[in-house]
């Protein structure tokens, strides 16, 4: 099964529906609990770095029995130092976005911590197109 | 104990989502740091934040947690009330700050 979701940046009001929406999706079709938490966690973490950070985005989710696998693929100011971002508590976020909660530093390292593969690819004014798989079995 | 006996103990103020006071708790989380609550808290869990916009209740659904305090006295916005009537998740207020209210919940729940 497939969903696609169209990401608009800087739409706080809607962060989290795909997440949501894919949550929901996995409960119904009775995927493994443990699972759909990891999912959660890293889709919810990629979706609001989409908000936070680019102009708009796609997500695709592939819901397979063998696994899910979610492609986020943004138009926006790109990553010029992935392994910078990497870091747990670097973040580049905008003082608006910090006192809401969000811009911790701790987003890419919930979705590394809850993806089995994790792909991050991006060019520097053009965007970011993040991959991450999650196995079901 | 359920979400309903914490009110009444701690002396809360329900301030949206009454469907959801009968969930039983499974502890607590203190943090203004969305992805930490995130990353970190657990299914059942009372969140305790000083953050008012609609990404708490967005947050507390997608985690399953038993329900949010609002500290300070803050007054939620008014789409946060919106969507915890629709998510269901109880959104409650105390005037004491984090610490205080962290405490006390700790010794209501593990005394």
């Amino acid at each position: 099964m497939d969903l696609s979701f169209h990401i608009q940046g800087g739409d706080f009001t809607s962060a989290g529906t795909a997440s949501s929406q894919v949550r929901r999706t996995l409960k119904e079709l009775g995927v493994d609990a443990a699972v759909i938490k990891r999912v959660v966690v890293a889709l919810y973490e990629a979706e609001v770095n989409i908000v936070a950070h680019a102009y708009k985005g796609i997500i695709t989710a592939e819901i397979s029995p063998e696994r899910v696998f979610l492609q986020l693929v943004d138009e926006g100011p790109g990553i010029t130092d992935i392994e910078k971002a990497m870091t747990p508590g670097f973040s580049t976020a905008s003082q608006e976005v910090r006192e809401m909660g969000f811009g911790a530093g701790m987003g890419l390292p919930n979705i590394c911590r809850n993806a089995d593969v994790f792909n991050i690819h991006s060019v520097p004014g053009k965007g970011t197109t993040v991959e991450i798989t999650i196995q079901i079995k | 104990m359920t979400v309903k006996e914490m009110a009444a103990a701690l002396q809360l103020r329900v301030l949206a989502g009454e469907e959801g006071l009968e969930k039983q708790i499974a502890g607590g989380y203190t943090s203004d740091l969305l992805s930490d609550v995130m990353g970190y808290a657990d299914a059942g869990m009372v969140w305790i934040t000083l953050q008012t916009h609609k990404n708490i209740i967005a947050i507390a659904s997608l985690k399953e947690l038993s329900a949010v305090v609002l500290v300070k006295g803050f007054e939620p916005d008014a789409d946060t009330v919106a969507l915890a009537i629709q998510e269901q998740i109880t959104l409650l207020g105390t005037t004491e700050q984090a610490f205080e209210f962290s405490g006390r919940l700790y010794r209501l729940l593990y005394p």
